[in-house]
């Protein structure tokens, strides 16, 4: 459904924008419908600007982002891209920031009802977004006319998925969607995405912590200073991760029942078998490697 | 699990009905604002000269350059305050003159207002290759010695009205206004809000007028009073020289026929003191509820 390919972005830095920073590196990848693919990186890795680059508010440097076949960088017009959001939302990462704090937090809904379902009647709509915000586990009495300072971070978090829900739309970009909310509402909110993609959405799932990636998605992209590292399903990342950047993440993650010590004595006493890595032919492509069926190894960049 | 107990913004609404942040904003705004003397001491002098100058002329049967008593009379019960050498009533003058005055600065501060926050708001939100132009625009514009280029102009101009001069004024003073409004929303466009607005399908000057313009409104009001001011003191200065309103009266004009008619040698303070003083204190107190309006609006400049 969602398809990049060869996507870069490049930055113009410094005082005279002579520098130049190459923010995502020759990235291609795959969302299929109803699949939750998870972006993993550190910060600065490029990933909240692939994000931001298939919601259209950033344009890529070269390269394709195509969705059903269209690419999406060729939209020209107010309507056309007004059509494209009807079908891919996002959820931005500070809840705080994405109200605008002198209106009240469901204008959100407001504004969507007057771009996208100007002839609906009052009660229906009311009746909608009762149903979106009762989807998204939160009580209406509690949420509808406040103003955003009067909610939580979680509250405000989960309205903006409602947000997503009342356009039933086809991709949702959650960009670190949980980092601001506490550990109870991060469950819920992961078991939401979870029933989301149950109805046939697909998530692209922005974030920088592995358990969450492990938790939701299907597949997952580890990038490394905009390039990706390691691709594939979720389960044989996690179980058998191949570039030597994801072992590395993957044994910084601390577990509950074993120490550093444990952790690395067993690393020592069986390392990991290396693999070869694709070798970039040039400073700006990063090739893939297939390692097994689906799993793909990318460049080594020190 | 419909709810997380104790998650802030979650908790009781038993304490009381709480007030909703535009009235606890605008009472708010309101309780200092009526505690401000800077606030309250120039708006009570701008509105009481701008009654004047509304309401004046009302009450004044002739023409105010029309030749009516005697010649040089100093202040008296008839004439409030004097009258010019050839005869004309200075209070007359005066009135209409304050209604003029207020006109141009209505209106050059107006012309002023819309192309400089238009050309910000552009520039800041659209950002790139527009805001390279509009900035390249702007500076441009900055930089051209401004009342020269008015003298051209309105040398150039045989009939000039009240009106061709504040649009004259207006296109040569918008610039620091486009610059102060860019910063502002350079920095209101990156949030979040911004970016959930177009993916609402909002059109552009929508998210302009509806997101970000709210945001900086008391910015906004603060650019238009200095504007305002700005647009009055160049008019005076553009009378003072000649190049003022040819079918009409300002306090401009009248400070440069009192001067022609060398009223300082003469003695006659009555005729160059009045335009004087209300043009000062018009832009003056203009000013000075800026500053009042800055400390409303500006919670860390409050005096408590």
């Amino acid at each position: 459904m969602l398809e990049l390919s060869h996507v870069h972005k490049v930055y113009r830095v410094g005082a005279f924008g002579g520098g130049r920073l190459r923010a995502v590196r020759d990235v291609s990848l795959k969302v299929e419908a109803g699949e939750v693919v998870s972006l993993i990186g550190e910060s600065g890795s490029g990933k909240s600007t692939i994000g931001k680059m298939v919601l259209g508010l950033f344009r890529p440097t070269s390269g394709t982002i195509a969705f059903d076949g269209t690419d999406i960088t060729t939209i020209r017009g107010h309507n056309a891209r007004k059509a494209y959001y009807r079908r891919v939302q996002g959820v931005f990462q500070d809840p705080f920031s994405s109200f605008n704090p002198i209106f009240k937090a469901d204008r959100v809904f407001e504004m969507i009802r007057s771009s996208y379902f100007p002839g609906i009647s009052d009660a229906d709509w009311r009746e909608r977004v009762l149903k979106a915000v009762g989807t998204v586990r939160l009580d209406p009495e509690n949420v509808l006319g406040k103003y955003p300072h009067q909610l939580s971070g979680g509250q405000l978090q989960r309205l903006l998925i409602a947000r997503a829900l009342l356009l039933d739309v086809d991709l949702l970009v959650a960009d670190e969607v949980i980092s601001m909310l506490d550990a109870s509402t991060r469950i819920d909110v992961l078991n939401l995405l979870a029933d989301l993609k149950e109805r046939g959405m697909a998530i692209l799932f922005v974030t920088h912590d592995l358990s969450l990636g492990n938790y939701v998605s299907d597949r997952s992209v580890i990038l490394r200073k905009g390039a990706i590292a390691e691709m594939g399903p979720t389960v044989r990342v996690f179980e058998n991760p191949l570039h030597p950047y994801s072992r590395h993440l993957l044994s910084c993650v601390p577990q509950l029942h074993r120490t550093w010590a444990e952790v690395d004595a067993e690393l020592e006493a069986n390392p990991p078998e290396d693999v070869e890595l694709p070798v970039a032919s040039d400073d700006v492509s990063a090739p893939l490697l297939e390692a097994e069926e689906g799993h793909f190894v990318g460049i080594d960049q020190g | 699990m419909s709810e997380i107990a104790g998650a802030p913004g979650a908790a009781d609404p038993a304490g009381g009905p709480e007030p909703t942040t535009t009235e606890r904003k605008t009472s708010e705004v309101l309780h200092f604002a009526v505690r401000n003397p800077k606030l309250l001491i120039g708006l009570g002098i701008v509105l009481s000269l701008l009654l004047l100058g509304i309401f004046g002329p009302f009450f004044i049967d002739q023409d105010p350059n029309e030749y009516v008593g005697p010649k040089s009379q100093p202040p008296n019960g008839e004439y409030w305050f004097g009258t010019t050498s050839f005869g004309q009533d200075v209070w007359a003058q005066f009135v209409y003159g304050l209604r003029s005055t207020f006109l141009i600065g209505a209106f050059g501060g107006g012309v002023a207002f819309v192309i400089g926050t238009t050309v910000g708001f552009v520039a800041g939100y659209k950002g790139g290759i527009v805001d390279e132009i509009l900035n390249m625009l702007t500076n441009v514009v900055l930089v051209l010695p401004a009342l020269v280029v008015l003298i051209v102009i309105t040398a150039y101009l045989e009939v000039r009205g009240v009106f061709i001069q504040g649009v004259f004024i207006g296109l040569t003073s918008w610039p620091w206004a486009a610059r102060a409004v860019r910063s502002q929303a350079l920095s209101l466009a990156t949030r979040d809000y911004v970016d959930l607005a177009r993916l609402s399908g909002r059109r552009t000057w929508r998210i302009i007028t509806t997101e970000i313009a709210p945001n900086m409104s008391s910015y906004l009001v603060m650019s238009f009073i200095l504007l305002f001011g700005g647009s009055i003191l160049i008019a005076a200065g553009l009378d003072f020289i000649g190049l003022g309103p040819s079918n009409g009266v300002s306090l401009g004009l009248m400070l440069e026929s009192a001067m022609k008619w060398s009223s300082l040698y003469l003695g006659m303070w009555w005729w160059f003191i009045p335009p004087g003083l209300g043009i000062t204190m018009i832009v003056g107190s203009l000013y000075i509820l800026n500053v009042g309006l800055d400390e409303v609006f500006n919670p860390k400049l409050r005096e408590l």
